[in-house]
């Protein structure tokens, strides 16, 4: 018994969600890490909270706030309203919000220790070398905090391939455009289809295994950080 | 001494009172069908305080609830959107055969939260002016099954089946529809009549011949084979009080089959 069309397609659809979420949140959570490892400004505290929220809770809450949000009575719904494009929730580009929100702490953190573990002195140095900030990030920070990025990567795209919560409730189970791995389980669960929710699960066993086994191993040498 | 003998003969009055309650409240799990939930929720303090049972439902599409069942939930009653689950429980010997009756015959309605959106026909539906219709699981939700029988009646499934969304269950069709975003849902008659009349927006109530009838039925499972609670529980269900209330929350009412 292989995969049906259907398994396929939440397949894709999954594999689209967590690179896109990956891409975004490397922009994103790049220079707000750095940040977070560098300023002494008060307000690193709170925002390095609000960065690790999604850790913390529920899926539920998030996926309430932004169904409300998103809503046509919702700021984030009259605005795109207002743009034209409708409102967002039961929409891939829901999803890929939601999911950037959700795996914001699994991108910042580890990139975030990669930042600080380099520590001030090789930046010193290059400055006395006449390098500018630009060329200090792109020449120093970026190669030694390789392991991070790697990390926050490897985690970003594995915690959204098992996002299933905040999908749940602002999703829709629409095929091809909502219905996401996680979701097909559970329907296979639902109605009983074991044998397809099996080879599934299966797959997504495997390959989380996979991903954290190559994950450790490649930081092995250099350093593990904290996930 | 005249005021010990008050106290003696008090705490002898009491206890005679604590004695004739039923002779051991029990407590009561059910599985009970989403669309049922608001009904429920008025029927249980009915229930409780007229035996002194306790009642701890648990809210599901049938579906998801059979399976349950079928993984050894620990339910002693279930009370399904329809009269098929319970027939297959009965088949695999986890229900018991004899049991089952329709409780609830179930009204299907489309929706909106807006006022003025459905003008009490189905042509919305035929309509560029919605984005989204809102639909429970048909597979583990009767009245999923039911709205998707419906657009197939009207032969207006092709052209709306870009813009179903679903539900996990009924209950979640409804919060779709009733946050706005879903413009369209069907859901059950009574979970609208259970809103305030002032946030009941607009519907159409579905011809019963659109669509098989959702004839809900109860099933006593082998857990509660032997439960006080359970036995009376189904009798209150089926009294002639409960039934008025139903008729009054949106529910028809079968008539009284013998069991």
């Amino acid at each position: 018994m292989g995969l049906t069309e259907a398994d396929w397609q939440a397949v894709w659809l999954t594999l689209r969600l967590a690179t896109l979420t990956t891409l975004i949140l490397l922009v994103l959570a790049t220079p707000l890490a750095w940040w977070l490892a560098h300023t002494r400004s008060r307000l690193r505290h709170p925002i390095a909270a609000i960065v690790a929220l999604p850790l913390v809770l529920p899926p539920t809450v998030l996926g309430f706030y932004l169904l409300l949000l998103m809503g046509p009575n919702g700021p984030v719904g009259e605005l795109t309203q207002w743009l034209g494009i409708g409102t967002l929730a039961f929409t891939f580009t829901g999803l890929v919000i939601a999911s950037v929100l959700y795996s914001l702490p699994f991108a910042v953190q580890p990139l975030q220790n990669a930042f600080e573990s380099i520590g001030q002195r090789p930046f010193e140095v290059a400055a006395t070398l006449r390098a500018g900030p630009w060329d200090r990030f792109l020449s120093i920070a970026l190669p030694l905090a390789r392991p991070g990025l790697l990390t926050a990567c490897v985690l970003t795209f594995a915690h959204t391939i098992g996002e299933f919560g905040v999908i749940l409730m602002i999703g829709g189970n629409i095929p091809g455009e909502t219905k996401v791995l996680s979701i097909a389980i559970y329907d296979h669960v639902e109605t009983l289809e074991y044998g397809r929710a099996n080879l599934l699960a299966a797959g997504m066993l495997v390959f989380s295994f996979l991903v954290l086994l190559g994950l450790h191993l490649s930081n092995r040498r250099v350093r593990l950080y904290r996930l | 001494m005249n005021s010990s003998l008050r106290i003696l003969l008090r705490s002898l009055l009491g206890a005679l009172l604590v004695l004739a309650l039923p002779l051991r409240a029990e407590e009561l799990r059910l599985a009970v069908a989403s669309n049922f939930t608001a009904a429920f929720q008025q029927l249980a303090p009915r229930f409780e305080q007229a035996t002194g049972h306790r009642l701890k439902p648990s809210f599901g599409s049938t579906g998801k609830l059979y399976a349950q069942i079928r993984q050894g939930a620990p339910f002693e009653i279930l009370l399904a959107a329809d009269d098929q689950h319970g027939k297959l429980l009965i088949e695999s010997g986890l229900g018991v055969p004899g049991s089952e009756f329709i409780y609830a015959v179930g009204r299907l309605v489309l929706w909106s939260a807006q006022p003025e959106l459905v003008g009490g026909s189905h042509e919305i539906l035929a309509s560029e002016r919605f984005r989204r219709l809102a639909i429970a699981n048909p597979l583990t939700a009767p009245y999923g099954a039911a709205a998707i029988q419906t657009l197939e009646h009207l032969e207006l499934y092709d052209s709306v089946r870009d813009k179903l969304v679903q539900g996990e269950n009924i209950a979640q069709a409804l919060q779709f529809t009733y946050s706005g975003n879903a413009e369209l849902g069907f859901i059950a008659w009574a979970q609208l009549k259970a809103l305030p009349a002032k946030q009941q927006g607009s519907f159409w109530l579905v011809p019963e011949d659109l669509h098989e009838p959702i004839r809900q039925e109860a099933i006593l499972l082998r857990q509660g084979e032997d439960s006080q609670a359970a036995r009376a529980f189904l009798d209150f269900l089926q009294s002639p009080q409960t039934r008025a209330l139903l008729k009054e929350w949106g529910y028809d009412t079968p008539e009284a089959e013998p069991r």
